[in-house]
């Protein structure tokens, strides 16, 4: 029988948005990995918060539990301790898990959960049509801030990576080969795996242009176990802006700990 | 000092600043007291803070059901000097004080009332911190009251194992003799009864209840009185094979609690008013997205904040209208601690059962309070889930029956997926915006409420006590059922009792029953807006105007109550 990852419930993102790719980055992740036998698909368990990028969880033809806003990560967390044997993973966006769900990102990152999110981070609130988040640059002339934002932007990855995060890793929506090869690898890191989604919103805020010639992959000279590196590398937000896994360490998981 | 018309009872109080051992010796006596073969009910009394301040215990034992403990005390044991002054109104006759020392008024005003007995000295003596000091009241007391020591020490081991039991027990010997030796006795017109009854406390017994019905996962965030829930957990995880998890908020708590009922494992979770609050958008997925969930609600004295360590029955309202647009729940509102017990297991079923939100609301004058009793064990047990069995590709998480309760499937099940979602959505659970589905999917949702009303015949959502003949009904729910009942020995008039056990549903022919042809209907609560008589009237159309409210955030005192009922009933 033939993997239908897919509902048939009808897509309603906008023609040519980047959360098309995000959803086959992710389809294409999980086929690699139940055809090569890592995990079986009913063993697999997709949360999403609310928000366009969150839509996802109508589109999979899997276990899905769509949430509320900013509420994604403690859902994951009760889901993974209640069944160890789930391959839990989360979808969610800048607004959902930066603004309203900051403060369980924080001890997300600290508690090491063996749970893999992936925050679409078009850096602003699409599906409430364009309001600026914690990842508008200062300026952002959104909707709830005609004269553009006042407040510095926050750099997620820093901030994980300061509270413990045990994978912390940068994709572009647009690389889907490189995107489904993050959540490989970040399904397969034990422990709280956290990836940022560069994602440009078509309609809202388009950044294609600007981060065109930025992105560029991290090589092999990176070291992946080394905190200090990790921290230096996220904080490079200027012409170039790296790609890639920055950190990924062992750690004892939240589940571990919790049913022994 | 007023007088109290009966001579049944004996209330001993406890008095000192926080750290004095206040709730030390308040919870060793009442256990001594009920092991001794005796009815009690103990309460504390506490400021929010760590150290100092004014803590009391009070406990009222009888040989007959005591549900309520009194104000005035037989016996005072003063930890420190503002104890006797705080508390000299509420002396009886007669009552004896105990102190490590008195000022000379307090000699001449009490006479051999006052009775000093070297406690600090005993317990420097004895090499133990001064709060070892309540060892030594315990002794004396229980020459006193008559009781055993032999049985005391015995009670002390076990209270005191491995924590200084030997001094303990030498402390106690030492209070014993020091009293025996002057000939020190209280009165008491009562013996002890063969049927020895447990001690217990609602907090405790509402997790074991929780545990009996299969709980998994306790989860909550600290906020008072509902901690004494997380903490007896917390320490018997292992024991009861239940995971506690103190995450970082209220909203991570439900949210998380969601998430482990979804993957197919039982969750509860505990908080007051002030979590509860927090709570609100998580509680309506529940409703929506049709996932158990068991919330333990603990009043305090609100708004806001309010008085953190006092009781109060002000948020029934706020929790049968709980969470944002309609749906089904089920509000439960247990009196004491075999209700507790009771509704911590069925709670959990029911949740299960239905797939709902089910919500228990105490208070801290239970959640923190002691009563003898005995736990009803054989009539709960853990009541499997409706599980939809093979299922495949076409399954639907809510997928419409008659009954609208769906089979249940959790991740795992092989080739199905299991689709919930906090948006309308279909029998697939996938989100839909059209009017037709979101009428059918609300309506599956409230065909549940037809099940649930065949409860009413099953369990106990309205208990009938007293003159069931009457024509005089007094209207109570959740910890005031301890003074009510307690009060009612104290009536001019015979009275017809109605406890409600369910808010909502609530049990409507019943109450419509028993109020439609009465004469007189009083309404006691401890709220400022009579919340149970609007709610009666909401669903009923029966108006109550007499009401006895209080929301001093302190519990009913019998004596007091069954005054002002009397006024109302002579009218
Ligand atoms: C508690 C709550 N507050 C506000 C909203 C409204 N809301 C829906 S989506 C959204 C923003 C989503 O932004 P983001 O998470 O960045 O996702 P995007 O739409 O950009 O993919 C907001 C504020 C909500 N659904 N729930
Ligand atoms: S608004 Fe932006 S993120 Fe949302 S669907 Fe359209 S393109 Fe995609």
């Amino acid at each position: 029988m033939s993997l239908n990852l897919s509902t048939k419930a009808k897509k309603t993102w906008c023609p040519g948005c980047t959360n098309f790719a995000i959803l086959a980055a992710f389809q294409k992740a999980v086929t690699e990995m139940i055809e090569g036998g890592e995990v079986e698909k009913h063993n697999i368990a997709t949360i999403s918060g609310i928000g366009c990028g969150s839509k996802i969880t109508d589109y999979l033809n899997m276990n899905t539990f769509t949430s509320l806003h900013g509420r994604e990560l403690p859902t994951m967390t009760g889901v993974k301790a209640a069944n160890p044997d789930l391959m839990v993973f989360g979808f969610t966006g800048d607004g959902s898990t930066y603004d309203e769900g900051v403060a369980h990102l924080v001890h997300a990152a600290r508690r090491n959960s063996d749970i893999n999110l992936f925050v679409h981070d078009n850096q602003l609130f699409a599906l409430t049509t364009g309001q600026a988040t914690p990842t508008s640059p200062k300026g952002f002339k959104g909707r709830s801030t005609p004269s553009g934002s006042i407040e510095e932007p926050m750099n997620p990855l820093l901030t994980v990576l300061s509270l413990g995060a045990t994978f912390v890793a940068r994709t572009d929506a647009l690389d889907i080969e490189n995107t489904k090869k993050i959540m490989q690898e970040a399904a397969r890191h034990k422990g709280f795996s956290f990836v940022d989604i560069v994602q440009p919103c078509v309609t809202l805020f388009d950044t294609r242009e600007d981060y065109k010639d930025k992105l560029y992959q991290l090589d092999g000279s990176h070291p992946t176990d080394d905190l200090a590196a990790a921290m230096k590398k996220v904080q490079e937000r200027g012409d170039k802006i790296p790609l890639g896994v920055f950190y990924k360490v062992k750690g004892p998981t939240f589940e571990e700990q919790l049913l022994q | 000092m007023k007088q109290q018309p009966h001579d049944n009872v004996l209330t001993i109080m406890s008095g000192g600043a926080a750290g004095d051992g206040v709730r030390a010796i308040g919870s060793n006596l009442v256990k001594f007291i009920i092991e001794s073969g005796y009815e009690a009910f103990a309460s504390v009394d506490y400021p929010s803070l760590i150290r100092g301040g004014h803590n009391f215990s009070r406990m009222t034992f009888s040989n007959e059901k005591v549900f309520n403990d009194y104000s005035q005390i037989d016996v005072l044991i003063a930890f420190n000097e503002e104890t006797i002054q705080i508390h000299l109104e509420e002396l009886r006759e007669g009552a004896l004080i105990l102190a490590d020392k008195f000022t000379e008024e307090e000699k001449q005003a009490f006479g051999d009332r006052a009775i000093e007995i070297p406690m600090s000295k005993y317990a420097k003596e004895s090499g133990a911190p001064p709060i070892a000091r309540s060892s030594v009241a315990l002794g004396a007391l229980c020459f006193i009251l008559d009781l055993s020591l032999e049985k005391l020490e015995e009670m002390l081991r076990v209270v005191f194992k491995n924590k200084k039991e030997d001094i303990n027990v030498e402390l106690a010997r030492l209070g014993y003799e020091y009293v025996k030796e002057k000939g020190i006795k209280h009165e008491r017109n009562f013996e002890p009864m063969p049927d020895v009854k447990d001690t217990l406390n609602a907090s405790d017994t509402f997790s074991l209840g929780m545990v009996k019905a299969g709980l998994d996962f306790f989860i909550s965030y600290p906020m008072t009185p509902s901690t004494p829930i997380l903490h007896y957990l917390a320490a018997r995880q292992k024991e009861l094979g239940v995971k506690v998890i103190h995450p970082e908020s209220e909203l991570s708590v439900i949210n998380m609690a969601l998430g482990v009922a979804y993957a197919g494992k039982r969750s509860a979770i505990g908080t007051a008013g002030g979590g509860f609050a927090l709570m609100h958008e998580p509680f309506s997925f529940a409703g929506i997205g049709e996932i158990p969930l068991l919330v333990a609600v603990v009043m305090r004295q609100a708004p806001a904040s309010g008085v953190p360590t006092y009781t109060s029955q002000a948020d029934l309202l706020f929790t049968v209208f709980a969470g944002h647009g309609e749906f089904t729940k089920i509000v439960i509102l247990p009196g004491d601690a075999e209700e507790a017990y009771l509704a911590g297991a069925h709670g959990l079923n029911l949740a299960w059962k239905y797939q709902i939100p089910v919500v228990s609301l105490t208070d801290k004058h239970i959640a923190e309070s002691v009563m003898s009793g005995r736990l009803d064990t054989e009539a709960v047990g853990m009541l499997p889930e409706k599980r939809a069995e093979n299922t495949d590709e076409n399954y639907g998480r809510y997928q419409f029956t008659e009954d609208g309760i769906s089979p249940m499937a959790y991740p795992g099940a092989p080739n199905t997926a299991v689709k919930v979602s906090s948006y309308e959505h279909d029998e697939k659970g996938i989100a839909i915006e059209d009017a037709d589905m979101t009428v059918r999917m609300q309506d599956k949702r409230f065909l549940k409420v037809n099940e649930i009303k065949k409860e009413f015949s099953e369990l106990e959502t309205i208990k009938m006590y007293g003159d069931l003949e009457s024509k005089k009904v007094i209207v109570f729910w959740g910890s005031t059922k301890g003074a009510v009942l307690e009060a009612a020995k104290y009536l001019d008039k015979p009275v017809k009792l109605m406890q409600i056990v369910w808010a909502q549903p609530m049990n409507v022919d019943v109450v419509t029953k028993h109020l439609r042809d009465a004469e007189v209907i009083i309404d006691v609560e401890g709220n400022h807006d009579a919340q149970m008589a609007q709610l009666i009237r909401k669903n009923t159309g029966i108006e109550i105007t007499d009401r006895v409210l209080q929301y001093d955030a302190r519990a009913f005192d019998p004596i007091d109550l069954a005054s002002k009922l009397n006024e109302l009933l002579n009218k």
